[in-house]
C-alpha cells in the first residue's frame, strides 16, 4: 500500500493535477452520450482544474527540466482556468438552445466538449511548460482542438473560417518550431545536447553565451509563429473569421485565453534575447507590430457588420496595446500589459458571454438587426453596455488603469509613439460607441423572446474588472511587480 | 566523421529539396500524391541516416513512421478520395508553373543565405540540413499559396511538416524529436481526414477551396 501511495502522491500535487484532470475529462466527455451530464461534467471538470490552479498560488515554485512553476505563469494559470470554468458555465446554458435550435446533434456536443477539455489541458500544457518543445506542443494541440471547435456548425461560412484557421494557424506554427529547433541549436553549444538545452530557465541564465545571431534569427521564426495566434497584424486573418463563425463560448476562450497564451509563449523567448545584449532589440519590433496591429484594428472597427467579428477585431486591438506595452518594457509599462492581460480577458469573455446570450435572442449577428435591447432584453443590455465601457478603457473600470499607466508612462519615456496609441485608442473607442448605439439604443427589433440566459459569469467577470479598477489588493499589485521585474 | 556520412546527408537531404520542386508544377493531383509519397520517403532515408551518424537509434522510429503514414497510408487514401471524388485531373493555379518555379528558387537562396552564415559553432552538417530544411519548408508554403485546392494544400502542409522533421532529426540530440514528430504525423493524418476532406466534399460538392471563399462572412453585403 505504502508503495501505491508514494507513486500516487506526486501526481495529486495541483501542478499535476491542472494537466491530469483536462486529459481525464477528455475521456470521459467522449464517451458520456447525453449532453446534460456532459455540460455538468464539463462544468465539474473545468471547475476542479480551476481550484488546483489556485491552489498553486499557495504553492511553492517548482522547476524541472520539464515543467517549472514561476511567478509569471502562476498568474495566467489562475487566470486561465478560472476563465476556462465561468466560461463552462455560459457555455452550458448556450448549447442548451444550440441544441433546440438544431444547429448541433447531440454527438457534436460530445465531441465539442471533448475538444474543449482538451483546449484547456493543451493551455495549461503550454504555460506550465519548462521545455520549449513542450510549449509548442501546447499551443498546437490547443490550437488543433479550437479548429475544430470553429467547424463545428458546419455551416458554409463555419467551414470556410475553420479552414482558413486551421492553414493559417499550422504555417505559424510551423514557422515556431524551427525557431525552436534554432532556438535549442544556440543553447547547445553552451549546454550541450539533451534536455537541458530546451529548459527555458536554464536558457535564460545561460543566454549571453549564445550564438547573437543565431538567437536572432531564431526570435524572428518566433515571433512571425506565435504572433499569427496572438492576432498580430498583418498575421491576423483568420481571427476575425474563426471567431465569428464557430459557437460564442469558442469565441470567449480564443479572445480570453489562447491569445493570452501565444503572447506568454512570446514573452518568454523574448526574455531569452533581451538576456544576450548582441541581439536585434526584439523591444523595438514589438513595439512597432503593436502599434501597427492597434492602429489597423481601430479603423477596421468601422466597418464591421457582424457583432462578434466586431469584438474579434477589437481583441486585435488589445493585443496590439499589450505587445507595445511589452515592447516599451521597464516596471511600469510592464505593469500596465499584465494588467491589461488580466482585465482584457476578464472584460473580453464576459462581452462574448452577452453577445452569446444576444445573438441567440434575436437570432442573428447583425448588428443592423440587433436593435433596442434596452427595451427588449434589460439585463443583457446593462451586461454588454458595461462590458463595452469597460472595454473602451473608461473609468471606473480596469482596463482604464493599465490604458492610463501605458500612456503616462511611454509620455515619459517617447512622446511620439505615446501620441500614436492615444490616437488609435480614440479611434477604437468611436467605432464602439458608434456601431453599438442603436443595438443598444436604437428602435427595437427583432424577437423579444425570453432566453434562457446564465448571468452569473457576465456580472461576475464585470465585478472584477470594476473591482480592480477602483482598489487592487496589495499582494496582486506586489505580485505584478515581480513579474514586470522579471520580464525586464 | 568520415566525408562520406557528409555526402549521404546531402543527397538525401538534397533530393527532398528537388522532391519539393516536383511538386510544385504538378498539374495532376496523383502525380502531385506520388511526388509526395517519394518525398516522405526521402525523408524517411535522411532520418535514417541521420539515426546512424548520430547514435540515436530512437530516430529510427521517426523514420519507420515517416515511412509508413506518410510514404505510404496517406498517399494511399488521398488517391482513394481522389479517385471517388473525379477529381484526379483538376489542379487550379493562383499562379502559373514558371513564376512559381522562380519565386521557389528565390526562396532557397533566401534560405541559404539566412541559415549558413549563422552560428559558426554549429555543424556544418547541422547547418547544411537546415538550410535544406528550411527551404523545403518555405517551398511548402509556397505550394499552399499558389494552389486552390484543399487536396494540395493539405500535401504542401504535409511537405512543411517534412522539411520540420528534417529540421528537427538534423538538430543532433534533440529531446521530444521522436516523440513530438510521431504524435503529429497521427493527429494530422486524423484530421485531414476526418474532418475537412470530407466536410468540405459534402457542402460543396467540390475540393475546390475557392469555393470556400464565397462563403466569407462579411462578402457580398455593402456598408
Amino acid at each position: 500500500m505504502i508503495e501505491l501511495e508514494t507513486l500516487i502522491a506526486p501526481l495529486l500535487t495541483p501542478l499535476h493535477a491542472i494537466l491530469l484532470i483536462p486529459a481525464i475529462a477528455v475521456v470521459i466527455l467522449a464517451l458520456v452520450p447525453n449532453y446534460r451530464l456532459g455540460a455538468f461534467l464539463n462544468m465539474l471538470a473545468a471547475g476542479m482544474t480551476f481550484v488546483a490552479g489556485a491552489s498553486l498560488l499557495f504553492g511553492e515554485q517548482f522547476r524541472s527540466d520539464i515543467l517549472i512553476v514561476d511567478d509569471f505563469n502562476i498568474y495566467l494559470v489562475t487566470l486561465t482556468t478560472f476563465v476556462a470554468f465561468t466560461t463552462s458555465i455560459f457555455s452550458a446554458s448556450y448549447i442548451g438552445h444550440e441544441l433546440e435550435a438544431g444547429r448541433l446533434t447531440p454527438t457534436f456536443l460530445r465531441f465539442y466538449h471533448a475538444l474543449y477539455q482538451a483546449m484547456i489541458g493543451a493551455m495549461n500544457v503550454a504555460l506550465v511548460a519548462n521545455n520549449i518543445g513542450l510549449l509548442w506542443v501546447g499551443v498546437e494541440v490547443a490550437t488543433l482542438s479550437t479548429v475544430m471547435m470553429v467547424g463545428i456548425y458546419r455551416t458554409p461560412e463555419a467551414v470556410e473560417a475553420a479552414w482558413k484557421y486551421f492553414i493559417l494557424g499550422s504555417v505559424g506554427i510551423a514557422l515556431a518550431f524551427f525557431g525552436t529547433i534554432l532556438i535549442y541549436l544556440a543553447a547547445q553549444e553552451a549546454l550541450g545536447e539533451g534536455l537541458p538545452a530546451m529548459a527555458w530557465d536554464l536558457l535564460v541564465q545561460n543566454a549571453g553565451r549564445f550564438d547573437p545571431k543565431l538567437l536572432s534569427l531564431a526570435f524572428v521564426f518566433l515571433l512571425v509563429g506565435y504572433g499569427t495566434k496572438v492576432g498580430l497584424a498583418p498575421f491576423h486573418a483568420w481571427l476575425p473569421d474563426a471567431h465569428a463563425e464557430g459557437p460564442t463560448p469558442i469565441s470567449a476562450v480564443l479572445s480570453g485565453l489562447l491569445l493570452n497564451v501565444a503572447l506568454y509563449a512570446l514573452l518568454r523567448f523574448k526574455m531569452l534575447l533581451t538576456n544576450n545584449p548582441n541581439t536585434l532589440d526584439v523591444g523595438l519590433i514589438m513595439i512597432v507590430l503593436g502599434l501597427v496591429s492597434l492602429l489597423f484594428a481601430a479603423f477596421m472597427l468601422y466597418r464591421r457588420r457582424d457583432i462578434k467579428r466586431l469584438f474579434a477585431y477589437s481583441s486585435i486591438e488589445h493585443m496590439g496595446i499589450m505587445t507595445f506595452a511589452f515592447g516599451m518594457g521597464g516596471p511600469l509599462a510592464n505593469f500596465a500589459g499584465l494588467l491589461h492581460m488580466t482585465m482584457h480577458s476578464l472584460t473580453k469573455s464576459a462581452i462574448f458571454f452577452a453577445v452569446g446570450h444576444i445573438a441567440q435572442a434575436k437570432g442573428t449577428q447583425r448588428i443592423a438587426d440587433i436593435k433596442g435591447l434596452s427595451v427588449t432584453h434589460p439585463v443583457l443590455a446593462v451586461g454588454l453596455a458595461l462590458g463595452v465601457v469597460a472595454i473602451a478603457g473608461l473609468p471606473p473600470f480596469g482596463m482604464f488603469m493599465s490604458e492610463f499607466m501605458l500612456v503616462s508612462s511611454s509620455f515619459a519615456r517617447q512622446p511620439l509613439l505615446a501620441v500614436v496609441l492615444v490616437f488609435g485608442l480614440i479611434v477604437a473607442f468611436g467605432a464602439l460607441i458608434l456601431r453599438l448605439q442603436d443595438v443598444l439604443f436604437g428602435e427595437p427589433s427583432g424577437t423579444t423572446g425570453e432566453v434562457r440566459a446564465t448571468y452569473l459569469p457576465l456580472f461576475l467577470h464585470l465585478a472584477i474588472v470594476l473591482v480592480a479598477g477602483l482598489w487592487l489588493p496589495e499582494p496582486v499589485v506586489r505580485w505584478f511587480r515581480a513579474v514586470a521585474a522579471q520580464l525586464g | 566523421m568520415p566525408a562520406i556520412y557528409l555526402d549521404v546527408a546531402h543527397l538525401l537531404a538534397g533530393s527532398m529539396l528537388v522532391l519539393s520542386f516536383v511538386l510544385l508544377y504538378q498539374d495532376r493531383i496523383t502525380a502531385v500524391l506520388n511526388a509526395f509519397a517519394l518525398q516522405a520517403v526521402a525523408l524517411s532515408l535522411s532520418v535514417a541516416w541521420q539515426a546512424f551518424i548520430q547514435d540515436a537509434p530512437l530516430l529510427l522510429v521517426t523514420a519507420g513512421v515517416a515511412f509508413v503514414v506518410k510514404g505510404i497510408v496517406i498517399p494511399t487514401a488521398l488517391h482513394r478520395i481522389v479517385r471517388r471524388l473525379g477529381i484526379h485531373r483538376e489542379i487550379e493555379e493562383v499562379i502559373s508553373a514558371g513564376p512559381t518555379m522562380l519565386t521557389g528558387l528565390g526562396l532557397v537562396a533566401l534560405s541559404m543565405m539566412l541559415v549558413l552564415p549563422v552560428g559558426e559553432n554549429v555543424s556544418i552538417l547541422a547547418r547544411e540540413d537546415l538550410a535544406f530544411a528550411l527551404a523545403v519548408i518555405l517551398l511548402g508554403l509556397l505550394m499552399m499559396i499558389t494552389r486552390r485546392n484543399a487536396v494540395t494544400q493539405i500535401v504542401g502542409f504535409m511537405s512543411v511538416e517534412n522539411g520540420l522533421v528534417l529540421a528537427a532529426t538534423g538538430a543532433k540530440g534533440m529531446p521530444l524529436v521522436v516523440e513530438i514528430s510521431v504524435a503529429f504525423s497521427i493527429l494530422i493524418a486524423f484530421i485531414v481526414f476526418g474532418v475537412f476532406v470530407f466536410r468540405i466534399r459534402e457542402r460543396f460538392d467540390t475540393v475546390d477551396v475557392s469555393a470556400l471563399d464565397r462563403h466569407r462572412g462579411e462578402r457580398g453585403e455593402h456598408v
